[in-house]
């Protein structure tokens, strides 16, 4: 680029910079409340990762350390256990749970919307009382939930909450039912995606119910059996509030995951370096998902 | 004759299918609402006795002596109103100058917000605090509304919304000689009135149900939030639990009233950030 030499391309370069201006004070109100006070944070934690820190003596650089030191901690170990376990055990049944949903939910009958608000209804309550209200749902001796098991016949119903067996479980079902409408609602706007003329061929053909579900309803799903695997599967890996509030971690470790694990080395025993560590291997699995995410879904939309 | 009869069967199968589901979803609210109507010896009946059999209203009167509930709930509106504001009014100014605005260097600021939605919070919740500490701001509003009013989700969601709004509009407003503010107060904001209402009810939500944020920055009695209220109390009454229903119930109240009124925003945002994020 040299200098402008016309009194076009002068004025073009004024219009550029009056754009340029108009569009920054615009965005800027914003951005520099989320640069402050997200984007700074973020590359902050990076920074601690590598350091050892207490919040008051001097910050030492200290590399890979600390990655090393969790990858011994048994507590962090554990942690990590549990979270893939809540992970891989949601994941399926949440999926498998809201596609029935959505599918018996897919029909144009009287009353079906308040069936579906009822059952997404969970998902907007607030964690605190979905833990207070299952705290007591789940308690070992007068329970209703070991009280109802009790009636059927089942004599020596589980501790939950109580028991470090049964507390993940506890854990996994309590989150289930807060999300499964969710995922109901995402699967239903899908469904009413797959063109009926495809039915309709298939019932010409002599296809039963279950033929038309496995030839049509779950394949023509593919992009949203996807979309749902991986934002399942990352906020599975964020799991943190619902378990705070359900058993905060115990009885003993046994329902410790990833994020309690960065939360009481940042706040109980103030040690910055493990917390960011543990917190940036987070993060590596977060990220990973999301690129794959990322990539496969850009080739869905090529195919479409 | 045969035809309609299974109809008919398929129909009664269904609708107790539907019921079923409704009932196993909604018990805990039903248990909830239940426990919170009894004297504390009835609570754990067996068998589970849903209809209490004198109902104790006065549980609904205990609770707001017992903690200062009346303040909790004025600290969660107070957050929640200002950090809706905040955010409906800077998301709204961003996405106008990333979806209609045209520079260089707009991509890249744009790239900025993508990249941290990827990351979880719990990678910068520690230096968020450090920052916070720095500051002076431990245990004040203020650190809640800084830190939960700047999010890209909003600026997400409007963007969406404003790129669908065709740009003929705007250029025929720009030759009438109205500038771009004009055109984003006059045409845009009137025009994604659904989104801002998606937007609105998003932020109510998430703010009213906030419960980490809350735990990590306020430690007095004074600037407790609604949540961290009745956590507080489930820890100081912990053997009662008909208060604590009753206390969980009321703050379910404002989200619940909100829900039934504003279902299809709360659709809408879940079909706009998440199908096509």
């Amino acid at each position: 680029m040299g200098k402008p030499h016309t009194a076009y391309e002068k004025k073009q370069m004024t219009l550029n910079r009056h754009n340029t201006l108009v569009g920054l004070s615009f965005i800027l109100p914003n951005f520099i409340g989320f640069a402050l006070f997200i984007l700074i944070p973020v590359i902050f934690s990076f920074v601690l990762s590598v350091c050892e820190w207490d919040g008051f003596t001097a910050m030492k650089f200290v590399g890979f350390k600390n990655f090393a030191r969790i990858f011994q901690d048994r507590v962090f170990k554990a942690s990590l256990q549990h979270t893939v376990i809540f992970t891989i055990f949601s994941v399926i049944f949440t999926m498998a749970i809201a596609l029935s949903l959505a599918m018996m939910l897919n029909r144009k009958m009287k009353g079906v919307n308040f069936f579906r608000s009822a059952v997404f209804f969970p998902y907007v309550a607030s964690v605190v009382a979905v833990g207070a209200v299952w705290n007591a749902m789940f308690l070992k001796d007068g329970g209703p939930v070991n009280t109802m098991l009790q009636a059927i016949g089942i004599a020596n119903p589980p501790g939950w909450f109580a028991s470090t067996k049964w507390a993940l479980p506890g854990v996994i079902i309590v989150s289930i039912w807060k999300n499964m409408g969710y995922f109901m609602i995402i699967y239903l706007a899908a469904l009413q995606d797959i063109p009926t003329t495809l039915y309709e061929a298939a019932v010409i053909d002599g296809a039963n119910g279950w033929q038309k579900f496995k030839k049509i309803t779950f394949p023509m799903l593919t992009p949203s059996h996807f979309f749902v695997f991986m934002m399942l599967t990352i906020n599975s890996f964020k799991i943190f509030d619902l378990i705070l509030v359900l058993t905060d971690g115990g009885p003993g470790i046994a329902t410790k995951v990833l994020a309690n694990y960065i939360y009481d080395k940042a706040f109980v025993s103030w040690n910055y370096g493990y917390s960011s560590a543990a917190s940036m291997i987070l993060f590596l699995i977060i990220g990973t998902i999301t690129i794959i995410q990322f990539r496969v879904e850009k080739k869905f939309n090529d195919f479409m | 004759m045969q035809i309609e009869k299974r109809h008919k069967a398929s129909t009664i199968i269904l609708y107790a299918g539907f019921i079923l589901i409704t009932i196993i979803t909604l018990l805990p609210f039903a248990w909830m609402l239940s426990a919170s109507l009894k004297s504390d010896i009835d609570v754990f009946s067996v068998p589970i006795k849903w209809i209490p059999e004198t109902f104790h209203f006065e549980n609904y009167a205990k609770i707001w002596t017992k903690i200062p509930l009346g303040l909790f709930t004025f600290n969660s509106l107070k957050l929640t109103v200002i950090i809706t504001l905040i955010q409906l009014v800077t998301s709204s100014f961003a996405a106008y100058g990333f979806s209609k605005c045209k520079f260089k260097g707009r991509d890249a600021l744009f790239v900025c917000y993508i990249v941290t939605i990827a990351i979880p919070w719990q990678v910068y919740m520690l230096p968020q605090y450090i920052m916070m500490q720095k500051m002076h701001l431990i245990d004040t509003h203020l650190a809640i509304i800084l830190l939960q009013s700047f999010t890209a989700f909003g600026v997400f969601l409007l963007r969406q919304f404003f790129q669908s709004v065709p740009n003929e509009l705007l250029e025929a407003a720009r030759i009438d000689g109205l500038s771009e503010y004009g055109i984003y107060a006059r045409i845009m904001l009137p025009l994604s009135k659904p989104a801002l209402a998606t937007l609105t009810i998003f932020s109510f939500v998430s703010v009213w149900n906030d419960f980490m944020g809350p735990m990590i920055y306020f430690n007095s009695t004074r600037n407790k939030t609604i949540q961290l209220g009745i956590r507080m109390f489930i820890s100081q009454y912990s053997a009662e639990y008909n208060l604590i229903m009753a206390a969980s119930l009321c703050s379910l109240v404002p989200v619940f009233v909100l829900y039934v009124s504003f279902q299809r925003f709360f659709i809408q945002g879940i079909a706009t950030s998440g199908l096509k994020g």
